[in-house]
């Protein structure tokens, strides 16, 4: 598998698909595993990082059930490769600035990632397209036990999976959804939404952005707990209570929307659109804002030309190392906004 | 306080700078801060946050601490000031060797819980050892269940019957 095999389409989990996915992207989970006998990862020195490196990808890569598989050293790799895996969500920011042998067995249909070196030594990681939480839990559960009968992990009956971090001890598992909400930023209502969630011990963060500041809207929603609650409660809780009524709020306020406000709401896209049509220099934050509304255009309904899939697969397309990949090489910021600004062209008119 | 500059916002960035030996300080709210060229760091990592969770404790929790702060894990090395650090431990074993330490610290990360529910790995269910931590754990919470109710402690009994409950 290549990398440029992927770079050129949207990954699955961006599928649109699957019912509500005009709200939830995506759905994944991530379990943190360790190996028993070896130190954390913040303790151990190149040697012993390369022999748990090896021995967790050989026993991956054996696993007749994830299909299509292929290792990528994050270590030899250049920094663009980096980002590219980042930018689709099969790597962490954590693993592509870490040190030491450490790398990622990934399937070809881009839902299943296994990182090793990470902070743990295994972050195990299944992914989705749309709300599809029992499906992952059932998958990344079946692929953790296959790995749990070839080695030993970390484990006490206490505090269950032992992790470098306290904050992911016990199950280990970070059960996270990936939210489209422009209504909700649009009336205002999303400092409500991060309150609630707070209180239910949840966090909120943006996507394709810095911090909590999400450009074009994109959130993603996880536990925080880890200790105490089954993965079968977490995974629930997620599935039949929390993010249905999110998606409750987002249809509400994308309803009242189209009653109040439709003028402003079309003028809007159409401005979004005209855009994204017309730019010759675009940048990255500014390119993700514009397609946001115009996902929120033709997921209401409002405009009908252009297909979901198209919108879905430039949110990645225009990403930077998106571009670089796909151009063959490095180029700078004027030299990407002016190929970001022509692939939205040529994928839009 | 109201922020130096804008004389409207809340300061909430306060800087202390000495520069020949001459102090000065301001109070600047976070908009001037940042014209004024002063990093202000507004998200933190989860890492930073718990660094910051774990230093408060410190903060309130001093007697004997430098002796705590001393004291290495026999296996990585590390110690609970390390810890405090960087936020990530050295090896499973910290768990046993800091437990007091990081008893806080788990309670207060996961929501006051302590005992795992959940996934047994297949290993784990064959080994004995674990069985008899298990099995000494139960026998620890009923001690600390009849101290608790002598004491009148109904809320902590309460806790540590529910703890009973999940491991039995």
């Amino acid at each position: 598998m290549r990398l440029t095999d992927l770079s050129t389409k949207t990954s699955r989990w961006f599928d649109p698909n699957v019912p509500l996915s005009d709200i939830v992207v995506s759905s994944r989970i991530r379990l943190a595993r360790n190996l028993a006998g070896h130190r954390f990862i913040s303790r151990c020195d190149d040697e012993e990082k390369q022999e748990i490196l090896q021995r967790l990808k050989e026993i991956i890569l054996s696993l007749k059930e994830l299909g299509d598989i292929a290792f990528i050293d994050i270590a030899g790799g250049s920094s663009i490769e980096r980002d590219f895996l980042i930018e689709r969500q099969l790597i962490s920011r954590n693993l592509a600035i870490g040190r030491g042998p450490r790398g990622v067995v990934i399937a070809a249909n881009e839902l299943f990632a296994a990182q090793i070196n990470e902070e743990d030594h295994l972050r195990l990681c299944v992914l989705a397209p749309g709300l599809n939480l029992d499906k992952c839990w059932e998958q990344i559960s079946r692929i953790d036990d296959c790995i749990g009968e070839k080695i030993e992990y970390a484990f006490s009956r206490r505090y269950g999976f032992l992790t470098a971090c306290p904050t992911n001890l016990g199950t280990g598992i970070r059960v996270s959804v990936m939210l489209h909400l422009p209504a909700l930023k649009i009336t205002d209502q999303l400092k409500k939404l991060f309150a609630s969630a707070k209180d239910m011990n949840l966090t909120v963060r943006g996507l394709f952005g810095e911090g909590t500041e999400a450009v074009g809207d994109f959130f993603q929603i996880s536990n925080q707990v880890t200790l105490g609650i089954s993965e079968e409660q977490i995974v629930e809780d997620f599935q039949t209570l929390i993010i249905p009524k999110i998606v409750e709020y987002e249809r509400i306020a994308r309803d009242r929307l189209l009653v109040k406000d439709a003028n402003i709401l079309d003028d809007r896209i159409a401005r979004a659109l005209a855009v994204l049509k017309n730019a010759r220099l675009i940048s990255s934050h500014e390119a993700m804002f514009l397609l946001s509304n115009l996902r929120m255009g033709i997921n209401m309904g409002r405009i009908k030309e252009i297909s979901i899939n198209t919108i879905n697969e430039l949110f990645l397309l225009t990403q930077p190392a998106h571009l670089q990949i796909n151009k063959g090489r490095t180029l700078n910021a004027e030299q990407r906004d002016i190929l970001r600004a022509e692939t939205l062209r040529a994928k839009l008119n | 306080m109201q922020c130096e500059i804008c004389k409207t916002k809340t300061a909430t960035v306060h800087l202390t700078e000495i520069i020949n030996g001459q102090r000065t300080e301001s109070h600047l709210c976070q908009n001037c801060a940042q014209k004024e060229g002063v990093s202000v760091k507004s998200q933190l990592s989860l890492n930073e946050l718990l660094s910051s969770l774990i230093a408060a404790h410190q903060h309130t929790d001093e007697i004997g601490d430098s002796e705590i702060s001393k004291k290495a894990c026999p296996e990585c090395g590390i110690t609970m000031e390390q810890f405090r650090k960087q936020a990530v431990l050295g090896c499973p074993k910290d768990y046993d060797v800091f437990e007091d330490d990081l008893k806080d610290v788990i309670e207060k990360t996961q929501d006051n819980n302590l005992t795992h529910k959940g996934k047994i790995p297949a290993k784990a269910q064959a080994d004995p050892n674990a069985q008899n931590e298990n099995r000494d754990k139960i026998e620890e919470l009923q001690k600390q269940l009849s101290q608790a109710v002598k004491k009148e402690d109904y809320e902590l009994a309460a806790k540590i019957r529910d703890q009973l409950k999940d491991l039995q």
